[in-house]
């Protein structure tokens, strides 16, 4: 599993930075960027889709194996 | 003592260019019904307005009014998404509903940039501002708006009632933003002023309400000379010495901008953390739940954001239209109503509670789009150090009289007068 930040969508609102620092950064002008490739480990599948599931935007994709889990 | 040509010694030169807008005829009073009718400024809507909106989006869900020259407030999420998506139809250049349009020419610059502003001025205005309220920017305030918060509370020593309205979430942003752009902090008490004149005296008549803008830009402008004289490390300093195509900046766009910061990140942020405080007040299990789960203020201050998110805006229709099933004329205002979205049923399972473990949260409190609130970093240290040292350091507290707990009127909600008992 991977996540992308749609660059023409994303604010800089910073939930998914605020939630998931080990995946995400922000840049100089606060934009949200995605730490290394994206690429999420097993252990933070869910807290990848939380920090989807956040965005006021919908700028978060994950794409890749298990992209379709819940939060559940 | 320091010449730049752009910035006139009084607010007279400054005014002589000042472009003429439209005014409509005043009305206030009791609203007849609030899907033809409806206006903020009425008690009714400062007192408790998600009934009035969750009332409307049911069965309305677009309402209308005749005051302010005309008006319109959608208050289903969809609809108001649309609306700040879209600024192609929608004009940012007054975000202040009242009785005064400014010109169309100001446009795309508008009167307060960048948020007065449309594209594509708005990007390179936004920009600007951009790296000066970046999550780590702001995390450098944080030890001082703590020790700041600490000593607010140190103040309450021997009481048993607070206004914590007042004594409390009032004074953290002000010296916040005292402290950002540079301004002597013992100056605070005039700010409250500014804001209350920007945000509240919208119904005054045009002389009184100009007089009372004029202190504010007078206020500011005398800082500018002061800053020109004495550089320093701060937000005016910045301004005064940014370049924007290769130009420093319009002496209106460092003025109009330095009143954006201190106009909206004042009445904001009090308002975020006393709406907080109340809601606490007089909720005591989830009061007792965050004081026993500390790590529980992640969620929760955001569903305080979400439930009583403190900011409304406004835009301007730009041209006739068909929208969304109503007839909006050009210079229609938009009450663009954050609050109303972040209780839409078909958005948040149970809206209408306060959830402070809500762990899927996408609300629109500071906006969205474009135009998403630049200082949300700032509002969100201020308003989560405001509640962990309030907590930590008073854990027991009620509401000391329900009847005496006040609300601002506007486009800013937030408590006014919040008496707690903290003994």
């Amino acid at each position: 599993m991977k996540v992308r930040i749609d660059s023409a969508r994303c604010q800089g609102h910073g939930r998914c930075y605020d939630l998931v620092p080990d995946l995400f950064g922000d840049d100089n002008e606060g934009y949200g960027t995605v730490l290394g490739d994206g690429a999420v480990p097993p252990d933070k599948e869910r807290e990848a889709r939380l920090a989807v599931a956040n965005c006021p935007e919908r700028a978060i994709e994950v794409v890749g194996e298990n992209a379709e889990g819940d939060l559940t | 003592m320091t010449v730049d040509e752009r910035f006139p010694r009084d607010l007279k030169a400054a005014d002589d260019n000042e472009p003429i807008g439209t005014r409509n005829e005043i009305i206030t009073g009791p609203v007849s019904d609030w899907s033809t009718d409806f206006s903020h400024l009425e008690a009714e809507w400062s007192a408790d307005p998600y009934p009035i909106q969750d009332d409307l989006r049911q069965r309305c869900p677009i309402a209308h009014t005749s005051r302010f020259g005309g008006g319109w407030l959608p208050t289903r999420w969809d609809d108001i998404a649309a609306i700040a998506y879209d600024t192609e139809r929608f004009s940012s250049r007054s975000i202040i509903m009242g009785n005064f349009r400014p010109p169309r020419k100001i446009a795309p610059i508008g009167g307060t940039p960048p948020i007065s502003s449309d594209p594509p001025f708005h990007h390179d205005a936004r920009k600007l501002l951009l790296p000066a309220f970046t999550k780590t920017q702001v995390t450098r305030q944080e030890s001082t708006t703590r020790a700041f918060c600490h000593s607010l509370i140190d103040a309450f020593e021997g009481q048993d009632v607070v206004d914590a309205a007042h004594d409390y979430a009032q004074h953290i942003p002000v010296r916040v933003i005292a402290d950002m752009l540079g301004f002597p902090s013992e100056d605070g008490p005039q700010f409250r002023e500014f804001v209350e004149n920007a945000l509240e005296g919208i119904n005054l008549l045009p002389d009184e309400r100009i007089a009372r803008m004029s202190k504010l830009f007078g206020y500011l402008l005398a800082q500018v000379h002061d800053h020109l004289d004495n550089p320093r490390d701060d937000l005016t300093t910045y301004l005064i010495n940014a370049e924007l195509y290769g130009n420093k900046l319009e002496a209106s766009h460092v003025v109009g901008t330095m009143a954006l910061v201190l106009i909206a990140g004042i009445d904001t942020t009090w308002s975020a953390i006393g709406a907080s405080l109340w809601h606490l007040a007089r909720t005591p299990a989830d009061r007792e739940r965050l004081v026993a789960k500390k790590g529980m203020l992640a969620t929760a201050m955001e569903e305080f954001l979400r439930a009583y998110a403190p900011v409304t805006m406004a835009r301007l229709v730009k041209d006739d239209m068909h929208w969304h099933g109503v007839d909006m004329k050009a210079d229609d205002w938009i009450l663009l109503s954050f609050p109303a979205a972040n209780r839409d049923p078909t958005q948040f399972d149970r809206a209408d509670e306060v959830v402070i473990d809500r762990e899927v949260n996408r609300h629109a409190a500071f906006g969205l789009g474009i135009h998403r609130c630049v200082g949300s970093h700032l509002a969100r240290m201020e308003l989560r150090v405001a509640l962990e040292v309030w907590l930590g350091r008073i854990p027991d507290f009620s509401l000391a009289d329900p009847a005496a707990v006040t609300w601002s009127t506007g486009q800013i909600r937030g408590p006014r007068a919040l008496p707690l008992r903290i003994r």
